[in-house]
């Protein structure tokens, strides 16, 4: 007797259209939901739904929450663009976290010793393109290495990041107040000078600009010009893209160079926007957390929006159930794991067909 | 839009009727708050798992204890980090109405700043912070405790160990050398291993000691590594300024007398750990709050010792300490609280082989009638000198 797997998978032939993408995303959703409610009520005996309403006040709970919770969507939504052309390309950069330390520690050096130097405007001119310059630099150094003599550019960049960390801690010897306690504390707390100013009345308002013109500009930099088409070709098939007649190793360092400077302005906006100082704590993991963003969004900026969004939102309301019911906050990231392990999931209903073997 | 006129019209009723009552000059210690209206705020560096942060939480809950509160009206808020989250938190917990706001790491100084500055209404207390007078804001203030005085005490119950392992001939008397795990290199942490040197020093005067850092408050793996490191030195006592139980740890597996910080360390480090200096932070908090019902004026630096039962050493460990410590303790104690006994006591050490007879510090002489004032000036720790008998190694 011939044995039938109960259930049939099969590759989908056609893709499938983005009603039923979308259908599939949201029933995991869903699934999701479900899920961290069943996990909440058998580890702590808590009605979910406060949870989630906890979770849901303390990211969007009054303005100033909702203004922070966009503050930390840009930075990570920054970071996230940043990642995208390098991940398209398939260059594994998981070096952000050091390009962030770099571009956020050359900011606050242009703070700390042109502060009173220069008027505002060209000051924050120049902390921009510092950071992006420092960003660019860190970043190029694997590419290079990579495009000429073929390293990994995994194992590159992520040690990359220990050697920024250390730079910083360098750089706090000398910035320390006071000497030896190796904090920092808020850089030029009275003069405010190299801090993003107010827009439209909002104190993150220009965070919000910035990122959102390099929302928009990354999104036609890879779907209209030509040089996103090289990315896609390169990151698809090297043998493809040479045959094609693109130069393969101009690629990588152009496209790592732009990725790397974009995380270097994310190290602007969060020092000169938002912390106005520095640490070795800056990045704060967010450059490997939007690795997940990017991947999630399929390295499309505006998706990636949604996906910043949603993870920020998370980690705010963590905050919000660690001191309303005393859970600790490693709470809030098992229901974050939760939903990304059905949201990840759905990916496979979306690429396979799953149907019961017939009799 | 009927709602949002309703609300705005109630909003300008509630104004108009409570400003009478709270409208009186705060500065002049004015109407106080009622007990049942109270909110108090903290913001935590760490959780209850992190010895420095549980003692905060236990002397909070002292306070509430004290002062008849209720559990609901305190927010406390963890694992604030020394960034804009602690700003966020801060302003928070104002729009949350707390009248009084607590933050307990030194880097969290200048966001509670920034938001003392832009809620002149709540008081903001900060530990360990120096900037509060300076910052000229009425509603900063900074708090600390005597803690040199506990760190002297625990450093005459090492002294006294010292002693035993000299006479039972475990240790010979020129090498009688104790080793510091050390957090960062600045006035805190040198104050606070020079009182503890000298503790030890004035029952035992052929003790040297090394210091070595792990830059960080709280790494169990660097402190272990780093006791490891001293021990392997030729160091025969431990002690640290560092937050976690990984010098004990590693004591208790070499067989070396540690003493501790913050918590008992008895139970890592059961045949080894002496005692810890220790503060208790409930006298400040209950002080505090009480100024609050009382609508008296917070002091803008508030530092107390053993004379009000801001520091203490934790219980003795028996098995481990010498004969007579106890008895020497409670005299060693009295001493300090009654003021007969002063830890920096500039007959008692030397600095390049001279006695030390002037220090100035932000335009302020410290020392007079023989000793360096400690903590009097400022609740944070001033004492960055350097004595004869401590090498201290910065890489």
């Amino acid at each position: 007797m011939k044995k039938e797997p109960f259930l049939q998978v099969s590759k989908r032939r056609n893709k499938a259209g983005w009603q039923e993408r979308l259908l599939i995303r949201f029933i995991a959703l869903i699934l999701a939901l479900i899920v961290c409610g069943a996990v909440i009520v058998a580890l702590v005996k808590m009605n979910p739904v406060d949870v989630y309403k906890a979770i849901w006040d303390g990211a969007m709970g009054s303005e100033r929450r909702l203004w922070q919770t966009i503050r930390d969507t840009m930075v990570l939504l920054c970071i996230s663009i940043g990642l995208a052309p390098a991940f398209k390309m398939k260059f594994w950069n998981i070096g952000a976290e050091g390009q962030i330390l770099i571009g956020g520690a050359c900011s606050a050096a242009v703070m700390i010793y042109a502060g009173d130097k220069m008027p505002t405007g060209l000051l924050l001119i120049v902390m921009f393109v510092a950071s992006a310059v420092g960003g660019m630099i860190w970043g190029m150094i694997p590419a290079v290495f990579k495009a000429r003599w073929n390293t990994n550019e995994t194992l590159f960049t992520l040690m990359l990041n220990y050697v920024a960390m250390q730079v910083v801690t360098y750089c706090i010897v000398f910035w320390e107040n006071p000497k030896g306690s190796n904090t920092v504390g808020i850089i030029n707390q009275a003069t405010k000078a190299g801090w993003l100013p107010e827009l439209f009345g909002q104190k993150y308002g220009w965070n919000v600009v910035i990122v959102l013109i390099l929302t928009v500009g990354m999104f036609i930099y890879l779907k209209y010009c030509k040089q996103g088409y090289e990315i896609a070709v390169v990151g698809e098939s090297e043998n493809t893209a040479r045959y094609a007649g693109i130069q393969v190793r101009k690629v990588i360092v152009r496209t790592m160079a732009i990725s790397g400077a974009i995380c270097g302005i994310a190290g602007f906006v969060i020092v000169s926007g938002a912390s106005h100082t520095i640490s070795t704590a800056t990045a704060g993991g967010r450059g490997f957390t939007a690795i997940i963003v990017a991947w999630l969004s399929k390295f499309n900026t505006f998706i990636m929006v949604a996906v910043s969004f949603g993870i920020v939102f998370m980690d705010q309301g963590a905050v919000q159930i660690a001191t309303q019911y005393g859970l600790n906050e490693n709470a809030s990231d098992v229901l974050l794991g939760i939903i990304l392990f059905f949201l990840i999931g759905a990916e496979f209903f979306i690429n396979y067909r799953v149907k019961r073997a017939k009799k | 839009m009927r709602k949002a006129l309703a609300i705005g019209l109630a909003a300008v009723m509630a104004v108009s009727m409570s400003a009478p009552v709270f409208a009186s000059d705060d500065s002049e210690g004015g109407a106080g708050i009622a007990k049942e209206d109270l909110k108090i705020g903290a913001i935590y560096i760490g959780d209850e798992n992190e010895g420095y942060t549980a003692a905060h939480m236990a002397g909070i809950d002292e306070m509430v204890e004290n002062l008849g509160l209720d559990d609901s009206q305190v927010i406390e808020k963890t694992l604030i980090g020394e960034d804009e989250g602690c700003y966020d938190a801060a302003a928070d917990l104002a729009d949350q109405g707390c009248q009084i706001i607590f933050a307990n790491s030194f880097g969290h100084e200048t966001y509670i700043l920034e938001a003392a500055g832009e809620y002149p209404d709540v008081q903001f207390c900060h530990a360990t912070g120096t900037q509060a007078a300076s910052s000229g804001l009425s509603n900063m203030h900074n708090y600390f405790t005597n803690i040199y005085e506990a760190r002297y005490v625990s450093g005459v119950v090492a002294g006294l160990k010292l002693n035993e392992m000299i006479a039972d001939g475990t240790v010979k008397e020129d090498a009688c050398k104790i080793g510091y795990v050390g957090a960062f290199p600045y006035a805190e942490v040198i104050s606070g291993y020079t009182s503890f040197y000298l503790g030890a020093k004035s029952v035992c005067p052929s003790v040297t000691m090394e210091v070595k850092y792990t830059n960080s408050w709280a790494s169990f793996d660097l402190e272990k590594e780093c006791a490891d490191a001293l021990i392997s030195d030729g160091c025969v006592l431990i002690s640290q300024h560092a937050d976690t139980t990984g010098a004990p740890t590693a004591c208790e597996a070499a067989g070396v007398p540690c003493v501790g910080y913050n918590i008992d360390m008895t139970s890592v480090a059961p045949n080894t750990a002496l005692t810890s200096a220790s503060m208790d932070w409930g006298v400040y908090y209950t002080y505090a709050v009480q100024c609050m019902i009382d609508g008296t004026t917070i002091d803008t630096d508030w530092c107390k010792g053993f004379a009000e039962g801001a520091d203490k050493i934790t219980p003795l460990n028996d098995k481990v300490v010498a004969e007579g410590t106890e008895d020497k303790v409670k005299e060693v104690e009295d001493a300090l609280s009654d003021g007969s006994l002063h830890v920096f006591d500039t007959s008692t050490f030397t600095v390049d082989g001279k006695e030390l007879d002037t220090y100035e510090k932000d335009g302020q002489e410290y020392v007079s009638d023989g000793y360096f004032h400690e903590s009097e000036y400022g609740s944070a720790p001033a004492f960055d000198v350097a004595i004869d008998g401590i090498t201290s190694i910065t890489e």
